[in-house]
C-alpha cells in the first residue's frame, strides 16, 4: 500500500469537529494549510523585521517577491489595479507555500486538492464579479461584448465570451490541481519502481538506478512547476482583475 | 503493477500516517474494512466527505493569512522599499546640489582668477609704463646736460681758439717784425706788419 501513488493525497481527520452534523475536522490537509501560512506568514514576518536600508539575503528574497508580484499586477491591471494587490500576493505566496512544502517527502500538498484551488479560483473570480459591478455596474457586461464586432455575429461572439469567462474558475484551479496531482503521482511511482525493482536482487538493483535517475530530474522538474504553477495563478489572477477593473478594453 | 492493487486498501487508513512498507506487502489490519468513511472507489482528491472540512479551513487560513498579508506584511515590505526609494531620491538631491556648489566653487575661483590675472596684468602694465617713462625722463635728462656740457665745451674751446689765434696774430706780427728785421734789416713799422699778417690770415 505504500507504493498507492495516490495515498499521499489521502485527507485524514486529526481533530474530529462535528458542527450541525457537517464534518469540519482539523484534518492532515488542515494542518498543512496552517502550516503553510505560518512558513509563509513567518519567512516573510521575520526576514524584513529588520527593515534594513540595505536588505539581507532573505529580505532581499521578501523585497522581490513584493516587487515580482507588484509589477506583475500592474502590467497586467494597471495602476487601478493595485488595490487587490494584497490578494493577488496573498494567493502567490500561499499557493507557492503549499507547492513547496508538498514537495517535502511526506509532507501533504494542500493544492493537491481541488476543492482547495477551486475555492481559491471561485475567489478571484468572484472578487472580478463583485467589484466589476460594483464599479461599472452593468457597464461590466461591457466585457463581453467586444469592440468591432459585425451585428451579425454579435450573438456568437457574446455567447463564447459567456462560456468562456465561466470556464475561467475551472480552468484556473484545474491547471494548478492537475499539475500538482500529476507531478506529485509521477513522483511516486518512479519511486516506487526504485523501491520494487531494487527489491528484485543484484539485477533489479541495476536496474532500478535509471528510475532513481528519473525520480531526481522529476523532483527538479516538480521544483519549477511549483513555482511555475503559483506564478500562472497570479498572473492570470491579474489579468482577470485587468476585466474588472477596465471592462470592455478588449 | 503494485499500484493498482494496493488502491483499494489505501483508502481507509485515517489518521494514519505513511508508512514507509515494503513493496508488495500486504495490510492486514486496514486491508478488512474498505469501506470506512469515504466511498471505496473515489480518487482521493476528489472525495467529496472532507469538502466542507477543507473550505473551512482554507477560509480560515486563508483568510487569516490574507489579513496578515495586509496589515502586516504588505505595510512593511512597501515602507522598506519606499524608505530607500527615499533615501536614495534624498541621496541623488544632495548628490546634485553639492555638485552645484562645487560648480559655483568652481566658477567663482575662476573669475577670481580671470580677475587676478587681469589686475596682474594692469599692474605689469602700469610698471612698465613708468619704467619707460623714467628711462625716457632720465635720457632726457642726460641728453639736456650732456648738450649743456657741450655748448659749454664748445663755448670754451672756441674761447681757447680765438684767444689762440688772437696770440697768434701778435706771434705772426713779432715773429714778421723779426724775420723782415734779420732780412731786411730796416725797420717796418707796426701797422705794416699787422696789416700784412691780417691779410695772410684772412686767406
Amino acid at each position: 500500500m505504500s507504493n498507492d501513488p495516490t495515498h499521499q493525497f489521502l485527507v485524514n481527520k486529526i481533530v474530529p469537529i462535528e458542527i450541525g452534523g457537517i464534518d469540519f475536522s482539523f484534518t492532515n490537509a488542515s494542518l498543512f494549510m496552517v502550516a503553510t501560512v505560518g512558513v509563509a506568514a513567518g519567512f516573510l514576518y521575520l526576514t524584513t523585521s529588520q527593515r534594513g536600508l540595505i536588505p539581507t539575503r532573505m529580505q532581499s528574497v521578501s523585497e522581490m517577491s513584493y516587487e515580482f508580484i507588484a509589477s506583475m499586477l500592474r502590467e497586467g491591471a494597471g495602476s487601478h489595479g493595485m488595490k487587490f494587490f494584497p490578494m493577488v500576493f496573498s494567493l502567490f505566496m500561499f499557493i507557492l507555500t503549499a507547492n513547496l512544502l508538498g514537495m517535502f517527502p511526506y509532507f501533504f500538498t494542500v493544492t493537491s486538492q481541488i476543492i482547495v484551488t477551486f475555492a481559491l479560483a471561485v475567489f478571484v473570480i468572484g472578487t472580478v464579479i463583485l467589484y466589476g459591478f460594483y464599479k461599472h455596474g452593468l457597464g461590466f457586461l461591457k466585457l463581453f461584448v467586444p469592440h468591432g464586432v459585425p451585428g451579425v455575429l454579435l450573438p456568437l461572439v457574446v455567447a463564447i465570451e459567456i462560456i468562456s469567462f465561466l470556464s475561467r474558475p475551472i480552468s484556473l484551479s484545474v491547471r494548478l490541481f492537475a499539475n500538482m496531482l500529476a507531478g506529485h503521482i509521477t513522483l511516486k511511482v518512479f519511486a516506487g519502481f526504485v523501491t520494487s525493482l531494487s527489491a528484485l536482487g543484484a539485477l533489479g538493483i541495476g536496474g532500478a538506478i535509471l528510475p532513481l535517475i528519473m525520480t531526481v530530474a522529476i523532483t527538479g522538474l516538480e521544483f519549477l512547476v511549483c513555482f511555475l504553477q503559483a506564478y500562472v495563478f497570479a498572473v492570470l489572477t491579474c489579468m482577470y482583475l485587468n476585466d474588472a477593473v477596465h471592462p470592455g478594453s478588449h | 503493477m503494485f499500484v493498482t492493487a494496493a488502491y483499494a486498501q489505501s483508502t481507509t487508513t485515517e489518521g494514519e500516517a505513511h508508512e514507509p512498507a515494503a513493496a508488495g506487502e500486504v495490510h492486514t489490519e486496514t486491508g478488512v474494512a474498505p469501506e470506512g468513511e469515504h466511498g471505496t472507489g473515489v480518487f482521493p482528491p476528489f472525495d467529496s466527505t472532507h469538502f466542507a472540512s477543507q473550505l473551512l479551513w482554507l477560509a480560515i487560513t486563508f483568510g487569516l493569512f490574507y489579513l496578515l498579508m495586509s496589515k502586516v506584511i504588505i505595510p512593511r515590505i512597501g515602507g522598506i522599499l519606499e524608505t530607500r526609494h527615499d533615501r536614495i531620491a534624498q541621496d541623488l538631491d544632495e548628490a546634485s546640489r553639492l555638485k552645484g556648489e562645487a560648480d559655483a566653487a568652481i566658477a567663482s575661483y575662476e573669475q577670481e582668477l580671470a580677475t587676478a590675472k587681469a589686475k596682474g596684468h594692469s599692474i605689469a602694465d602700469t610698471a612698465r609704463e613708468a619704467a619707460k617713462a623714467k628711462a625716457t625722463a632720465d635720457r632726457t635728462a642726460v641728453e639736456a646736460d650732456l648738450a649743456k656740457k657741450i655748448t659749454a665745451a664748445e663755448t670754451r674751446i672756441a674761447d681757447i681758439k680765438s684767444k689762440a689765434l688772437a696770440d697768434v696774430g701778435a706771434i705772426a706780427e713779432e715773429t714778421a717784425t723779426a724775420v723782415v728785421t734779420q732780412l731786411i734789416g730796416g725797420t717796418v713799422t707796426k701797422a705794416e706788419i699787422a696789416a700784412a699778417v691780417k691779410a695772410s690770415a684772412g686767406n
